[in-house]
């Protein structure tokens, strides 16, 4: 017999006496209490209710000044790209301190990937930046095959930087579009969403799904690409760039656009250096820093590509770079496309890769090699590395370590947005409360990608 | 190899090493997988990452935790990545740390951006940084109990643990 749960409405203020939750607690309908053991779901209740949780971001009792105040922003805003939380101290209308609140997505991939073997760890990673889950995969697969120490055939080399590249581009748009969003050029949401669906059209049908594909898998891509990819790519190059023509029309030298974004959101090249910002944002402060250049991977070396900078570090140069960095990977898409190699789209080595489906049905051993390769997942020898690749949002970095068994014993990803994300405050420091929404549009975090 | 980015020319790379090795001699470098690797105590963690601020490595990129639970003597190991732009050459710190005194000292007065790198690593493993500004929790509830990348801490074992879900009724 269940007792009935007692309905409390009075809404319990921390640092008063705790109510007394314990016949409730074990009695409660809901799924949460009914899912917790009594005594220690009582002790963490009181507890999370004391004062032990102290909201230690108070304004600051030195100054004495009524115009100061906290402003909570989020987790639930439009503009906050997912579930950011930001304390802001406001002074009048001037920003004086942010403190980026976090967590709100966390979703302990890092944990869940210690009990994936290294051939599934691609359906974990590919989650993390939801914008640009084949960037997630190329560096985790570059990482696995690091340590195995396998040679990926020039096939499936250039079809990770063709998918690479359209997912930059994609992510980029994205980007852009929301930017504009934000700051009021609704237009440009549509525009930039409307040409991202080329994009995506073209991954579904390589890869079989718009986002989180596990398309690039340790050992080389997935699937080789499907027949007329060729016509599809050729599309993708001939709209994208008309269609930037028209982002530049709208945005370029519009007067209300400037107004917005020049010299909003300052960050110096040494800031952004101290702070582990990469990516666009370091490049629009002037430093052509690009590990596509600088520490190329997957034969990007091959390709002609101009490093995109900027020379103010404001929303605006940001903006301009993504642009610039759009037409670039377009180019590096074109020379790809032109050059794309024959041949496999994944290893031959028999240490990562199963025989042949035509062996299987021939030769018992090659079945059991296949058994082998996905119930145990294949060894990969003890040791630890980190690889880092320029991803959308600037470097992500994966450190793999392995006992020699089938599943990591700890993988770690670098998240470009999450270290991008305390440069928010120094960019908000001393502005408008305007132009919030523009400092967090133009670092383009991705929330998933910040909590993992 | 397609997944190698040490970079660098070697020789200039060693040039750099043997003069932090120098600087702190307890510091003891070496490679992994192509990458150059530095084997320092916890006491001279900060003392080696201001010397190798000063040889060039203006990044650090990344600060994370391995737990070695049962395979090693040590449990802990803080991982600190490090990156010069101007020499375009990485550096990676290693640091053992006891399972009964976690701590080590914090880089943020090195390196500001160790901020939210090292409260992750507080928040998931429980490794204290001496002299970190504000080492609270970051990805989990402030209220959470346990560090979830601990080996040891069970996936699944945990009662789901929401403020609000009592108050529900």
């Amino acid at each position: 017999m269940m007792a009935e749960p007692t309905a409390t409405t009075d809404i319990w203020v921390s640092g008063t006496e705790a109510p007394d939750v314990s016949e409730w607690m074990v009695a409660g309908t809901d799924e949460g209490a009914q899912e917790m053991e009594r005594d220690e779901t009582v002790e963490r209740s009181v507890e999370q209710r004391g004062s032990r949780v102290v909201d230690d971001w108070v304004v600051d009792d030195s100054v004495d000044d009524d115009e100061r105040m906290i402003v909570n922003m989020g987790p639930q805003h439009p503009s906050t790209h997912g579930v950011l939380r930001l304390n802001i101290e406001l002074e009048g209308e001037i920003v004086r301190r942010v403190k980026p609140i976090i967590g709100y997505l966390h979703t302990g991939m890092e944990k869940t990937a210690e009990t994936l073997t290294f051939l599934q760890g691609g359906t974990n990673v590919t989650r993390m930046d939801y914008l640009a889950p084949l960037h997630n995969e190329l560096c985790y697969s570059l990482a696995t095959e690091k340590l195995l120490g396998v040679e990926i055939p020039p096939r499936a080399q250039a079809i990770r930087i063709l998918m690479t590249e359209l997912n930059r581009v994609s992510s980029h748009l994205v980007a852009t579009a929301t930017n504009g969003m934000d700051i009021g050029a609704l237009s440009m949401m549509m525009y930039g969403f409307r040409e991202r669906e080329l994009i995506l059209a073209f991954f579904e049908k390589t890869t079989g799904l718009r986002m989180n594909h596990n398309y690039i898998r340790p050992g080389g891509v997935a699937a080789d690409l499907p027949d007329g990819w060729e016509e599809d790519v050729a599309e993708i190059l001939e709209r994208i760039p008309l269609a930037m023509r028209d982002y530049e029309d709208l945005l370029k030298e519009n007067p209300i656009w400037l107004g917005r974004t020049r010299g909003v959101g300052i960050i110096t090249a040494d800031e952004c250096l101290a702070y582990g910002v990469t990516g666009p944002t370091l490049r629009a402060a002037g430093v052509p820093w690009d590990l596509r250049k600088s520490q190329p991977y997957s034969g990007i070396e091959a390709y002609e590509f101009d490093v995109v900078t900027g020379s103010r570090g404001d929303v605006y140069d940001r903006y301009r770079v993504r642009i610039g960095e759009m037409h670039q990977s377009l180019r590096i898409i074109e020379q790809v496309v032109d050059t794309m190699p024959r041949g496999d789209y994944k290893t031959t080595d028999r240490k990562v890769s199963p025989p042949p489906r035509q062996r299987i049905d021939e030769s018992m051993e090659a079945l059991i090699h296949h058994f082998k390769i996905y119930t145990e997942g294949f060894k990969v020898p003890a040791g630890e590395t980190y690889v880092a690749i320029e991803a959308p949002r600037g470097e992500l970095g994966c450190y793999l370590v392995s006992d020699g068994s089938g599943a990591p014993l700890r993988m770690h990803t670098r998240a470009p947005s999450f270290s991008n994300l305390q440069a928010l405050p120094i960019m908000m420091a001393d502005s408008l409360v305007a132009d919030t929404v523009a400092c967090i549009a133009s670092l383009d975090p991705v929330m998933g990608d910040v909590d993992r | 190899m397609s997944g190698d980015s040490s970079p660098g020319p070697p020789a200039a790379a060693d040039e750099v090493l043997a003069s932090l090795s120098e600087a702190v001699p307890s510091a003891e470098a070496g490679h992994s997988v192509g990458d150059h690797v530095i084997r320092v105590p916890a006491e001279d963690l900060a003392r080696l990452a201001g010397a190798a601020r000063d040889h060039g490595f203006e990044m650090c990129s990344d600060i994370t935790v391995v737990d070695y639970l049962g395979k090693r003597r040590v449990r802990f190991e803080v991982v600190v990545n490090l990156l010069s732009v101007q020499h375009n050459r990485r550096l990676r710190i290693l640091v053992p740390v006891p399972e009964g005194d976690p701590e080590v000292p914090s880089l943020v007065p090195v390196y500001p951006g160790a901020n939210f790198l090292e409260r992750e690593a507080y928040d998931m493993f429980g490794i204290r940084f001496a002299g970190h500004p504000d080492l609270t929790r970051i990805l989990m509830p402030d209220d959470w109990m346990g560090h979830p990348l601990r080996r040891d801490f069970e996936v699944g074992a945990v009662p789901v643990q929401f403020k609000a879900s009592p108050r529900v009724t």
